[in-house]
């Protein structure tokens, strides 16, 4: 331990201000490109299962229509 | 040779599950690192004999200015291979790296400002390594701005890996400008020939947050070319099954 | 309800679509909002590689430096304040509409000044900090951009809504607009210079605010009379 106190730790020296400046700013975009990826896969999904329900309906009606042709064609 | 190996790397359903299950590994072991390092440079390594404890911040600096670089060298092996061989998924990397690389390279000039402050007596001098760290802040962000205006994926994957290419000269710039020009900024902690400078009280914590970097930013990595792949395959069945399975839980 | 109150509902509802319509177009295209920061940032780098990198002389030239790259700057940013509304028609429902185009055009400057002109003034510290410009007048250099480039963002909307119908105007924009902010150049820079000589710098700041006032208050008209000849062809 290179601290006598924790107070000690926390002034460091007197170059406390750049210390935990560099380390506070450090921890902030460490976690930023963390979170990043996460909230952005999120809404990839959501986004991604919104396409696939609206094409899944597309593909009903049409399918819909096909047989529908296809009975009254055959009336 | 049997190269079936490379071109399976290029699959990006393969890429997808192995990097489910590698991403768990190197992101623990990355935090774990990063967390022990920081501690035992803070608290634990002794301060230097002229600076004092504000050489605590090199624990932050240096392993952000190593991977700044490595990032953007990695970028372009996987440009020559998007050019060369089309693989889409060196593609994918160089669009997920871009950001990390910049981000790294912004801690490291902001790190390296802050402890300029008390040491040299000033936040910023126009120095070799300084000036062209910036440039290589420019370069990541021409990148991301590139690929970001071109609207076609094949021309934005083509134009972003010439635009990586032809920016690679700037980094043996950064590595030997210490040496080739008289500057401020000090010559390398770690070189693959010669012992650190420094005693191993002082160098083991910067290894450590040397390794927990690398190993932070392959998962980070590994994170957004998996949201790349989603995106780029999300015609592919097996695509719209993760989809599916995901939105139920 | 009489025809007045109506009129003034329907003013703010207006001018809250052009807002919201602004800011959401913002947001879909963030990353193309930070290109002009970037070109800020990279033009004030070139002046210490490419004259020179002592402190000296970079703290003598910090602050019209500055200017110079936020006025550069913000000419690049200019087209996307019409254009993109230019191309899909929307431009000429602007004019149409009953209420008055004089207000419109100012919400709409404002706005583009609070996403390209704002940041400038946020980085500009950091970047005299690099060119060694002494920290006491840091804060007078900011003032003078807060004031001055709500000023080229006004002047600019001129010659954005002058050329907004030609099809290359970027550079047209720039040369008509920029001869027209040298004054706002002149006096911001005037002001850090003061403050570095030591003198009072509020007779400077009073001029910068009477060109802020003149621009609030003038360059509206002229921004729509010049879009109502624009889009009449």
């Amino acid at each position: 331990m290179n601290f006598e106190t924790f107070t000690e730790f926390l002034l460091m020296g007197g170059h406390a201000l750049y210390v935990w400046l560099s380390y506070g700013v450090g921890l902030f975009i460490i976690l930023l490109i963390y979170i990043q990826p996460i909230f952005a896969r999120r809404s990839i999904i959501q986004e991604l299962s919104q396409r696939q329900r609206r094409d899944a309906q597309d593909n009903k009606v049409s399918n819909e229509a096909v047989a529908q042709e296809k009975t009254g064609g055959n009336e | 040779m049997n190269w079936t190996w490379f071109y399976k790397l290029g699959s990006p359903k393969w890429f997808y599950d192995t990097a489910n299950k590698l991403l768990p590994w190197f992101l623990w072991l990355g935090v774990l690192m990063l967390v022990v390092g920081t501690v035992w440079g803070l608290a634990f390594a002794p301060q230097d004999y002229q600076q004092g404890n504000s050489f605590r911040i090199i624990y932050l600096h240096v392993p952000s200015a190593i991977l700044a670089q490595s990032c953007y060298m990695m970028m372009a092996v996987a440009a020559v291979i998007s050019l060369v061989w089309k693989m889409k998924l060196a593609d994918m990397f160089i669009a997920s790296a871009a950001p990390i690389g910049a981000a790294f390279t912004f801690l490291a000039l902001f790190t390296g400002a802050v402890w300029g402050k008390p040491t040299w007596g000033t936040w910023w001098v126009w120095d070799a390594r300084l000036t062209a760290m910036l440039v290589l802040l420019f370069l990541y962000f021409g990148v991301i701005a590139l690929r970001s205006a071109l609207e076609n994926i094949d021309l934005a994957s083509r134009a972003s890996a010439i635009l990586v290419l032809v920016g690679v000269v700037n980094i043996p710039i950064i590595k030997y400008s210490v040496e080739w020009w008289n500057t401020l900024h000090q010559p390398a902690t770690f070189t693959l020939t010669e012992k650190p400078a420094m005693p191993p009280e002082m160098w083991v914590p910067l290894l450590v947050m040397v390794i927990g970097m690398y190993c932070f930013f392959t998962a980070v990595a590994l994170m957004r070319i998996k949201n790349e792949i989603l995106l780029r395959e999300r015609r592919t069945k097996w695509v719209q099954t993760i989809i599916s399975e995901d939105i139920k839980r | 309800m009489n025809n007045k109150g109506n009129s003034e509902q329907g003013l703010f509802s207006v001018l809250g679509v052009v807002l919201k319509r602004e800011f959401l177009s913002a947001y879909r295209s963030r990353q193309e909002l930070a290109n002009p920061l970037v070109f800020f940032i990279i033009v004030i780098v070139l002046f210490p590689l490419g004259v020179s990198p002592e402190p000296d002389f970079l703290s003598k030239a910090a602050a019209g430096l500055v200017w110079v790259a936020a006025l550069l700057a913000t000419m690049l940013s200019l087209d996307r304040l019409f254009q993109s509304d230019y191309d899909d028609g929307s431009l000429e429902q602007l004019v149409l509409c009953a209420q008055p185009l004089y207000l419109i055009v100012l919400v709409k400057s404002l706005i583009h000044w609070s996403l390209t002109g704002l940041p400038l003034v946020l980085l500009s510290p950091f970047l005299a900090i690099m060119l060694h410009l002494e920290v006491q007048h840091i804060p007078v250099l900011m003032l003078t951009l807060l004031m001055g480039t709500p000023v080229i963002s006004l002047i600019g909307g001129i010659g954005a809504a002058l050329t907004v119908s030609l099809r290359s105007g970027g550079i047209l924009i720039s040369l008509l607009v920029l001869p027209l902010t040298i004054p706002v150049l002149i006096f911001g820079t005037g002001t850090v210079q003061s403050s570095i000589d030591g003198l009072s710098v509020a007779g400077h700041f009073s001029i910068m605010g009477m060109m802020l006032a003149l621009a609030l208050t003038l360059s509206p008209f002229a921004i729509a009379a010049a879009l109502k000849i624009s889009v009449s062809d």
